[in-house]
Order: C-alpha cells, then sequence, then structure tokens
C-alpha cells in the first residue's frame, strides 16, 4: 500500500463504469463544455482535481455541482483564502474544497482575487456552513465576501488592525499594540 | 388546593392589579446573557450570546477566538517537519489525529511510500486515541448534564490509552508521534502485550458506562428529542463524524476515502436515526467498540519491518547510521538545519478524526516551509450549527448540545 495509491483512492475508480459514475475532472468538462466560460482552467495534480472559477461565476458553478445528478457536491469541506505572495497578480485565491456524501469524490474550485479588488460573491447561499468559513477568511485575509449575511471579525478582535495571514503582516503583529 | 400542610383556598377573591396578573404568554422583553467564556460547561473559552425569553432560547451566538494563537501563521515561519508539534496542540485530545492528517497531506505532496508496519502503528495509535477522545467526551458530557460518576471511570480508562501512547512516544498530551515519512521509532518492547491487556478489559468497561446511563431516566430525559438537526440540514451545515451520523447519515472518511489502508480493516459504522443528543450519544458509544475491534485487528496485522520510508533526504537516520556513515550523518545535518525541499504543488487531505472531517490543506511554492496550511476542524465545523440546534430550546439544554458537539476550542480558535 503507497501513498500515491491513497491518493487515487480519493477520486472514485476511473474508467471501469464511466457511465455511471464520472470522476470530478469529466463533470467540470461537461460543465466547461455547457458554460465555456464559467472554468478556464482545470488542474490534476496528487490525485486531486482543481478547477479556476471566475469569481462572476462562483456561485453558479458552486449551485450547479451541488445539484448537478452525477456531481451531487452537497457537502462543503472546506473554504479557505491563500496569500500567494505581496508581490504577485492575483495576489489572493479562495478555495472551495467540495465533497458528495453520496458519491464520496472531492473537488477544489479556486477563485483568484486582487489586492484592490478582493471581493468575491457568497456561497452561503448554497452551504449554510460556507457562513464560518468565509468570516474566518474575512477576517485573516480581507478579502470580501458580497452578500454573506454577517460578516464580521470570528478569530481576531473586531478592533484588530489588519489581516494576520496576509503575507506583510508580521508573525508576532505590529509593536506595541495589534489593536486599534 | 393542598400543597403540603399548606392550604390555599382558591376561591377568595382578591383584587390583584392588573399589572400583577398571571398571563401565559412570552415576555415582552427578551433578556440577553453573556454564557462562558468561563462557563464550564462550555469546554474551554467559548463564549456564547444568548437571547432569552424567560428560559427559552431565541437566539445563540457562539464567539469564539478567545484561544487564537495564529498557528497557521505559525506554519508559515516553520520548516515542514517543525509544523508537527504544532498540530498536537490543535485538538489536544486527538493529537495523533492531527498528526495524521499532517504528516499524510505533506507525504502526498512528496509522494512518499510508506512501509506497511509503521501504516498499521499509525491505525493502531490512531484508533487508541480516537477510544481516548471520546472518553474525555463521555465524561465531561455526562459531568455537564450531572451524572458525575461516569467522569472518573472514563478518566480511569483514558489514563491506560495515555500511558500506551506515552510508551510509545515519549509525550502523553502531544505525543507528535508520526513524522514525514513514518514514525518517530518502532514501538517499545512488550508494547502489543500492554495495548492486549487493555484490550482485555475495556469491553467490560464500556458495559459499565452503559450501566451508568444509558437506561438513566434522566439523562434520556436530558438528552432525547433535544438539539435536533435532521440529515439535510446536517449535510447543509456541514456537520461530520458522530454529530452527521446521529442524523442517520452513513457517511465516514475511513471509509468514503480510505486512507493509511483503512480499506483493509473490518469494522461498521454506527449510524442513529434520532438526530438528536440521545442519537450522537449512542453513535460515539457504538464507535469505541468499533475502535476496540479495529485495534485487535491492528495488533493481529503487526509484523516486523521497518517504519521509516526509504527517503534518505526527508526522514532522519537512524542513530547508528549516523556513527558509521557519512551520508547519513550529512542527510541528518541537512535535515534538521535547512530542512527538505517540497515541491510545489497544494495538497487537501482528509481524515476521520475521532469528530469528524480533518481536512489539512497544504501549499507548498518549493523550499523547506509551507506557504499556507489550513486546517479545517471538525469542531470549527460542527460549533457553527449550535444556532441552528439551539432554536427554541431551554437553557440547559444549551449545555447538553455542546456535550454533544464534542468541541476543543483548541481546534476552533487554532
Amino acid at each position: 500500500m503507497t501513498t500515491g495509491a491513497n491518493n487515487e483512492s480519493i477520486l472514485p475508480e476511473p474508467a471501469a463504469n464511466p457511465d455511471q459514475k464520472p470522476t470530478p475532472s469529466q463533470l467540470v468538462t461537461a460543465l466547461q463544455r455547457e458554460q465555456g466560460h464559467w472554468v478556464t482552467d482545470l488542474v490534476e495534480a496528487h490525485g486531486e482535481v482543481t478547477a479556476i472559477v471566475p469569481r462572476l461565476h462562483i456561485v453558479d458553478v458552486c449551485t450547479a455541482l451541488k445539484s448537478g445528478p452525477d456531481a451531487k457536491f452537497d457537502f462543503l469541506a472546506d473554504l479557505c483564502g491563500a496569500d500567494r505572495g505581496v508581490e504577485e497578480e492575483p495576489r489572493f485565491e479562495v478555495n472551495y474544497h467540495l465533497f458528495s456524501t453520496t458519491k464520496h469524490h472531492r473537488l477544489r474550485l479556486k477563485v483568484l482575487l486582487s489586492e484592490a479588488d478582493a471581493h468575491v460573491p457568497t456561497v452561503t447561499g448554497v452551504w449554510r456552513t460556507a457562513n464560518w468559513h468565509e468570516r474566518e477568511t474575512f477576517d485573516l485575509f480581507g478579502i470580501v465576501f458580497d452578500g454573506h449575511p454577517d460578516l464580521r471579525r470570528i478569530l481576531l478582535p473586531d478592533d484588530w488592525q489588519g489581516h494576520a495571514l496576509r503575507k506583510d503582516f508580521p508573525l508576532r503583529g505590529y509593536e506595541p499594540y495589534s489593536l486599534k | 388546593m393542598d400543597i403540603g400542610h399548606w392550604t390555599l383556598d382558591m376561591s377568595t377573591t382578591v383584587n390583584i392589579p392588573p399589572q400583577f396578573e398571571i398571563v401565559d404568554r412570552p415576555l415582552d422583553t427578551q433578556m440577553t446573557i453573556s454564557m462562558g467564556p468561563q462557563h464550564p460547561s462550555t469546554h474551554g473559552v467559548l463564549r456564547l450570546e444568548l437571547v432569552l425569553d424567560g428560559e427559552m432560547v431565541v437566539k445563540a451566538t457562539p464567539d469564539i477566538g478567545y484561544l487564537h494563537t495564529g498557528m497557521e501563521k505559525l506554519f508559515e515561519y516553520k520548516k515542514y517537519q517543525q509544523g508537527i508539534v504544532i498540530t498536537d496542540r490543535m485538538d489536544y485530545l486527538n493529537p495523533l489525529g492531527n498528526n495524521l492528517a499532517y504528516v499524510m497531506a505533506v507525504e502526498k505532496l512528496l509522494d512518499l511510500e510508506i512501509p506497511e508496519r509503521a501504516q498499521t502503528i499509525r491505525v493502531l495509535m490512531c484508533e487508541l486515541q480516537r477510544i481516548a477522545s471520546h472518553l474525555v467526551w463521555l465524561g465531561t458530557h455526562a459531568l455537564d448534564i450531572g451524572a458525575m460518576t461516569v467522569f472518573f471511570y472514563c478518566f480511569r480508562e483514558r489514563e491506560k490509552i495515555l500511558n500506551l501512547i506515552e510508551a510509545a512516544s515519549g509525550g502523553r498530551l502531544t505525543p507528535s508521534y508520526f513524522r514525514i515519512g513514518g514514525l518517530m521509532m518502532d514501538l517499545p518492547a512488550g508494547f502489543e502485550r500492554r495495548v492486549q491487556q487493555f484490550q482485555d478489559g475495556f469491553l467490560k468497561s464500556v458495559d459499565e458506562f452503559h450501566t451508568l446511563l444509558t437506561g438513566n431516566r434522566i439523562f434520556q430525559k436530558r438528552t432525547q428529542g433535544v438539539g435536533v438537526i435532521t440529515a439535510e440540514d446536517a449535510v447543509d451545515w456541514g456537520l461530520s463524524g458522530p454529530c452527521l451520523r446521529g442524523s442517520g447519515v452513513d457517511l465516514d472518511i475511513r471509509r468514503a476515502n480510505p486512507y493509511t489502508g483503512y480499506e483493509k480493516y473490518d469494522f461498521e459504522v454506527p449510524t442513529e436515526q434520532d438526530c438528536d443528543v440521545w442519537a450522537r450519544y449512542l453513535v460515539r458509544m457504538r464507535e469505541m467498540k468499533e475502535s476496540h475491534k479495529i485495534v485487535a485487528q491492528g495488533l493481529a496485522r503487526l509484523k516486523p519491518g521497518p517504519v521509516k520510508a526509504d527517503a534518505p533526504k526527508v526522514v532522519l537516520p537512524d542513530r547508528e547510521a549516523m556513527k558509521t556513515h557519512m551520508d547519513a550523518l550529512i542527510h541528518h545535518f541537512l535535515i534538521v538545519a535547512e530542512g527538505f525541499d517540497v515541491p510545489a504543488g497544494e495538497v487537501y487531505h482528509p481524515i476521520e478524526a475521532s469528530k469528524g472531517e480533518l481536512g489539512v490543506y497544504v501549499k507548498s511554492n518549493g523550499g523547506p516551509k509551507p506557504a499556507r496550511v489550513h486546517f479545517r476542524g471538525p469542531s470549527f465545523v460542527n460549533l457553527s450549527a449550535l444556532p441552528h440546534m439551539s432554536e427554541g430550546a431551554m437553557v440547559a439544554d444549551i449545555v447538553a448540545i455542546i456535550g454533544s458537539l464534542d468541541i476543543v476550542l483548541g481546534e476552533i480558535d487554532r
């Protein structure tokens, strides 16, 4: 048993019965065929599938993947932000880790955001669990989720200065106080 | 009307001023109270803002972050192998599970092959840890509800598991036993015998817990029909682990996306249909027996062999090799001083921790330090469903609901 084989088991068994159980990459490709501009790129690495989605269509893509009869991504496992670096453009990314409780397959959606306009529509309307994940991402990265019902800081105090997980935020915070 | 030696004559007409008239309607004013962060039933430093109508909860808003220590930030400043000790401190009741999720994510990036024996020991230790975590849950959950005795029985059993973990790793609460590429070291001599001793007595202990609680009418009344969340809502709110299975959803990552060889073990995934605190209680009680079963199978599968992957640039060499081989000494120096390069990429690795889906997202830009590490803590997500579960509950029910979610604030706040 290798770790490599473990990685593959994350995905459903390929090719054996493609009609019955399409792989996540096939699902995304099918989506891309229908709506070409919904998915800009598809990456497969380490047995995981990543689809790059423009932020304009993230809610559409999530809704389609949640309700699609083959996709059935009814479970938002995780949502997290990442800072690619101060110099990078686009600087931020938001990762959506989707999971299906019936089909047991996984998929990552990625939205890229520039620092000047770090806004992305909320997916709390698709999965309610996104609520706290989005608050956390807002708190630590300053990414604004438009339409979120309760976008407040969650881990850090309300009067905290800056966003702690950005690469230009010092590890030990600002001296003498990080609070306003 | 006769209440004790007092007799009230209700027929007497008394002029009651209108403001003192007894009326059966909700209060005009709602009261907002703060529960925690020092309330004993909040299991750490959780604060709940409760809007109450009398004793009924109109709205419960969790306020978290009191234990926030910026662990995810810290990961970005530490080498990959140094991150393992940080994971111990997240869900401190299930440190081996956290170790496993993190090292497996990094191993996935490195494409490492883990020896059979190391995988078996990982399963064995993780299941022991799961039992230990459930024992703390059971003890404190019962204590919150008012059954004090169970706590001592649970901690007696947990002590045995902590002794086992200490024998293997040297640490009781923060073992850091799993390392990238395998284990810190092999199991000590006689470990199997000690595990077997624990195994022999444990099923009897579970029966003891059942005797203390399951038939207890007070416990039943406090838990049945409390904190109900339907299967559909549970999936929507992202509940996982025993909380999800208590709502009748048959989902276990060990079955759905098997890792570290769980597909070779024979165990059941307990589910209950009642969707309440009682159902979650029954699921965890049955899970302890299933973990006991897996430990027994793990013991039978233990075969001699290496416990570290054959990757000299990643795995620290043995002490003996360092004394005789120059290259082993150089590798040791380089790993400790500079760390090892992990190829650029990103992975999300989910495992079934004792509380639910523990996912680790690791993103690497190359080099010895990760660019981003994110933990999807099951406690964090399970707690976010608390406002939904506690609508219309009594204040005392909140205590039972929090207990049934089995939260650990170290993981929620990170």
